[in-house]
């Protein structure tokens, strides 16, 4: 049985004019160890995903439907305290603006600490250690002077080390990383997803990780989940997702990479922009801004305009594409 | 007209707005207004409305002194509300006496909009040291607390006129004083949001073309601190009522020849203790009732133009 | 920190200047110490000489510099109606008005922050609800008006019987409906513990305290329903930022969120309004003071204002004027010490 297993899992947003559904039937799982990387634009609904693998959705916000079983048991129907229990413990979360995570008033010592405490019946001293031990672990210069430091007194890049300290302070399972480093610059955030990734690999910690960037992906993680308008729309090993993309969607983001273009052209683009989750269109959300749509005859494609496409298998990965599935059913036929 | 054609006319604009939408379902805010309109009505209409002349000698008799209001045993048909002390109907004291706080409230409140505003917005789009130097006045005004610059400033004024003249144009004079003791909030409200669109390119391009600094702080940046403008208005309306009505019952404020509401609450404290509440109370509860719609109906506006503050 | 201090120094010291100048003028403008010294009868050449005498043909400059030298060895002149140094009269008046500003305060203190924290907590709930709308009918009644009510239900007495008495619950109605009064709402009382110098304190005895209830409530009705306001807002806010989530997504329980994550945060911004309060309370002690006729400086500074008492005016004004400075550097200074980001910058950040 895998470590984490989402399935079918709805979330929806009760707003003024009406409910928006953020999260549609996402399913995946995750292994121990294993690094899961989910991509798309924003407004794709990554962040929510983040968001609700640790049941942190807040009002207006709620899970409809669907399950998080995390070692079978359902973080989407866990009491507060038996939540408070899973959350930084066994699954602990790095936001995505180090600037605002941190507490402004309570020193980095204590944040580290009273996390320690929240989950294990030790004393200050040991949990001081504690937290030494993993800033070390981060590469923080003079860990001991920062700890009765206050956020405003470090760097971006130093507090994002810091957070990803609090993240492995008491040796969680998983992380879940909600584009740890946009808030960053560029320079640092090699750096941050370097450390990242090697502190994973080390401490077998299972990582989900969000982000905007291909190329991130495929550096980080061994399989990648591509949302779309709240739905998953591809998901398989990155390496064959990088290499061998099905779905126009994935195919359009590779191309948009900067490395993709020859240098002195444009960069590729995907017409169009993300709908908005209060309006997604019928059928496949994509298909206004796919370049397939069409039949042989020149004629819009009634089924991506109607259907909401299934998953088909296509080597390891699962595409939901009316295009893939038919040119799948063509090659076995 | 060509633009009801070509574009919606700004009435029909206003009626789809978003500020209209939110008043049609929102009922608290609808009573507020309706009670906020009848009262003014009322006062404007006070000459016409009253049984009688409050200000008018020959229409008062001491006689009818202290009578109680209709529902009480004792009283006379004549007074709906009861008399005061000088024998003056309630009702029509009241109605008269409404529209001295109402003037003094609403006048008090363009004052002050006209200093705050101006000094805002030199302070905030000049900056440099005018800019400190007035906000450090209005800081020290601030701290002093408003109601305390109004006293000294009432106490100060009524030192160099005098008793008699001081009665003679007070309802000016009242004006005045409000208006200088609560310019500040207008003044750090507009310079906070000068601050925040002077940043913004629209600001910066206007200048690249070449505009004056007066253009463009009337017409480029002043309409953007509108929606605030308007909203602390409505308090400060509300808070210049009761600033009156302090200034009034401390003495300070409209003789009680010449009552405002607060000036009736105070004639009527001294007969408190001899059983007449309602010279005191009655007055009260209309002032209550007029600073409370004002209030209502100005949290109502900060919650539907400010939609990241939350609504109770 | 230092740096910090010195500059809050310099800040007290302006503001004081600005005062004093406003002060001397007043009294350079109204007071005419001759006509009080002499009276009418005396003629005009000698009120001249004694003119000279005093340095009141002076340059503005140089009377300036010594009103200003006296002010500071606490030499304001003598108060027309009490012919005595205007400094011992304020002292007398002074510890009156402390009290009933440390009574309000603490009320405002023990109850807005429970208060306004709930509200915050649950926002939705009904008792929140209630304490929101009791809190906006709060702020739109002035304070003299909430002292005359308060005195006409608890020291005077409501007879309010609408429903037949002869019924068993019509009078149990009627009885609740109806208060009996009695409460003290006129001066200090009798029962004073003396403490030292011309402090004699109503914290002692209950019939003291009992002196206090009613002043300080009225003093409190308009001050708390701001607070409360206040808090929540913030409050609100705090509980939407970023670290509360983070905090949350680490396992911390709701309480320690709720009180040390968010409380700390939320008190940053009550520290400065209060500050600034607290000046405004001042002024509303004028008008407490006058409904109770409680003796303290509020009440004087009315009855100076009244008898044109010039020098015990500018006093007050000058007396009032230092304890705003000090309480706001000591606010700033609170506001240092809690937030972290204030110690090495100098300014909040």
């Amino acid at each position: 049985m895998a470590l984490l297993e989402v399935s079918n899992l709805d979330v929806r947003f009760a707003l003024r004019q009406g409910e928006v559904r953020a999260l549609r039937d996402v399913s995946f799982t995750l292994d121990r160890g294993e690094r899961l990387g989910i991509v798309g634009e924003s407004g794709a609904g990554k962040s929510v995903a983040a968001f609700t693998l640790l049941n942190l959705i807040a009002k207006p916000g709620y899970i409809a439907g669907g399950s998080i079983r995390f070692e079978g048991s359902d973080l989407a129907r866990m009491s507060s305290r038996e939540l408070r229990r899973v959350r930084g413990n066994r699954i602990s979360m790095i936001f995505q603006d180090p600037m605002m995570t941190l507490n402004p008033v309570l020193s980095i010592g204590e944040q580290m600490v009273e996390s320690l405490k929240a989950h294990r019946r030790i004393s200050t001293q040991e949990a001081r250690a504690i937290a030494l031990h993993k800033l070390k672990q981060v590469y923080i210069p003079s860990p001991e002077t920062r700890l009765d430091q206050y956020p405003h007194e470090l760097s971006g890049g130093m507090r994002q080390r810091i957070i990803i300290a609090i993240a492995l302070l008491l040796d969680p399972d998983i992380i879940v990383a909600d584009e740890p480093t946009t808030a960053l610059d560029v320079t640092i955030q090699a750096e941050i997803m370097t450390l990242l990734r090697e502190l994973c690999e080390k401490h077998n910690v299972g990582l989900v990780l969000i982000t905007h960037d291909l190329g991130v992906v495929s550096q980080m993680t061994q399989r990648t989940l591509v949302m779309y308008a709240g739905r998953v729309i591809e998901q398989g090993p990155t390496r064959e997702i990088i290499n061998d993309a099905q779905h126009p969607y994935t195919q359009g983001l590779l191309n948009a990479l900067p490395q993709m273009t020859t240098p002195g052209s444009r960069l590729n683009q995907i017409p169009g922009s993300m709908p908005s989750l209060s309006n997604t269109p019928s059928g496949c959300a994509f298909h206004p801004r796919c370049q397939y749509r069409y039949d042989a005859t020149g004629q819009p494609r009634r089924d991506c305009l109607d259907q909401v496409p299934e998953f088909v298998t296509s080597g390891n990965c699962q595409v939901a594409c009316h295009m893939v599935r038919d040119m799948l059913a063509k090659e076995a036929s | 007209m060509t633009t009801t054609t070509t574009t919606p006319s700004r009435w029909k604009r206003f009626r789809n707005s978003y500020l209209v939408y939110s008043f049609k379902r929102d009922w608290i805010a609808q009573c507020c207004l309706a009670i906020f309109l009848c009262l003014l009505l009322g006062a404007i209409c006070a000459p016409w409305l009253a049984p009688m002349n409050p200000y008018d000698l020959t229409q008062i008799s001491i006689l009818d002194s202290e009578l109680p209001p209709m529902w009480i045993d004792g009283a006379d048909p004549l007074f709906p509300l009861g008399t005061d002390a000088q024998g003056r109907d309630l009702l029509s004291t009241i109605l008269y006496g409404a529209r001295v706080s109402l003037i003094i409230g609403f006048g008090a409140v363009i004052l002050q909009a006209v200093i705050g505003v101006t000094v805002g917005l030199l302070a905030g789009y000049l900056g440099g040291r005018i800019d400190a130097f007035l906000m450090r006045l209005a800081d020290i005004q601030l701290s002093f607390s408003t109601l305390m610059v109004a006293i000294i400033v009432g106490a100060v004024i009524k030192a160099i006129f005098g008793g008699a003249t001081y009665s003679a144009y007070a309802v000016w004079l009242l004006v005045l004083i409000i208006g200088l003791a609560e310019w500040p909030q207008y003044a750090r409200t507009v310079r906070a949001s000068v601050l925040a669109e002077r940043s913004k390119e629209y600001v910066d391009a206007a200048r690249v073309m070449g505009y004056r600094d007066r253009r463009i702080m009337f017409r480029h940046i002043l309409p953007n601190t509108l929606s605030p403008i308007f909203v602390i208005s409505t308090v400060q309306i509300a808070n210049a009522i009761i600033s009156e009505a302090a200034l009034s019952f401390l003495g300070l404020g409209m003789p009680e020849t010449q009552p405002s509401l607060g000036s009736l609450i105070k004639s009527g404290f001294d007969y408190l203790q001899s059983g007449s509440w309602w010279i005191t109370l009655i007055p009260g509860t209309v002032l209550v009732v007029l600073v409370l719609v004002v209030n209502l109906l100005g949290d109502w506006l900060r919650d539907v133009m400010n939609p990241r503050l939350y609504k109770g | 920190m230092i740096a910090f201090l010195i500059k809050r120094l310099m800040h007290a010291l302006v503001v004081m200047f600005v005062i004093s100048v406003i002060s001397f003028a007043i009294q350079s403008n109204l007071g005419d110490p001759i006509q009080q010294m002499v009276g009418q009868s005396v003629p005009e050449s000698e009120r001249a000489e004694l003119r000279e005498e005093l340095g009141l043909n002076d340059p503005f400059l140089v009377q300036y510099a010594r009103f200003a030298a006296n002010a500071v060895q606490g030499d304001f002149g003598y108060s027309y109606f009490f012919n005595e140094p205007t400094t011992d009269v304020i002292l007398r008046h002074l510890p009156a008005t402390l009290e009933l500003v440390i009574a309000t305060t603490l009320i405002i203190v023990l109850l807005s922050v429970p208060i306004g924290v709930y509200c915050a907590i649950r926002p939705r709930s009904a008792l929140s609800r209630l304490f929101m709308s009791v809190s906006i009918v709060g702020i739109s009644i002035p304070v003299f008006l909430t002292a005359i009510m308060l005195i006409q239900i608890f020291a005077i007495g409501v007879d309010f019987s609408p429903f037949p008495a002869d019924t068993g619950w019509g009078q149990w109605l009627n009885g609740a409906l109806s208060t009996e009064g009695g409460m003290p709402s006129y001066g200090r009382g009798n029962d004073l513990t003396h403490l030292f110098g011309t402090w004699d304190s109503n914290f002692f005895s209950l019939e003291g305290l009992t002196y206090l209830v009613l002043p300080s409530l009225s003093l409190a009705s308009i001050m708390l329903p701001l607070f409360i306001r206040l808090i929540r807002a913030e409050m609100l806010e705090v509980l939407q930022s970023e670290y509360v989530k983070f905090a949350t997504a680490k396992g911390i329980s709701r309480k320690r969120i709720y009180f040390v994550h968010a409380l700390k945060n939320t008190m940053l911004p009550v520290i400065t309004v209060g500050g600034v309060q607290l000046g405004t309370m001042v002024a509303y002690t004028i008008l407490t003071e006058t409904v109770f006729q409680w003796p303290g400086m509020g009440l004087m500074f009315l009855e100076a204002i009244q008898r044109s008492d010039i020098p015990l005016i500018v006093t007050y004004l000058m007396i009032v004027g230092l304890i705003f400075v000090i309480t706001n550097t000591l606010v700033d200074l609170i506001y240092g010490l809690v937030n972290p980001t204030v110690k090495l910058t100098g300014k909040p950040a």
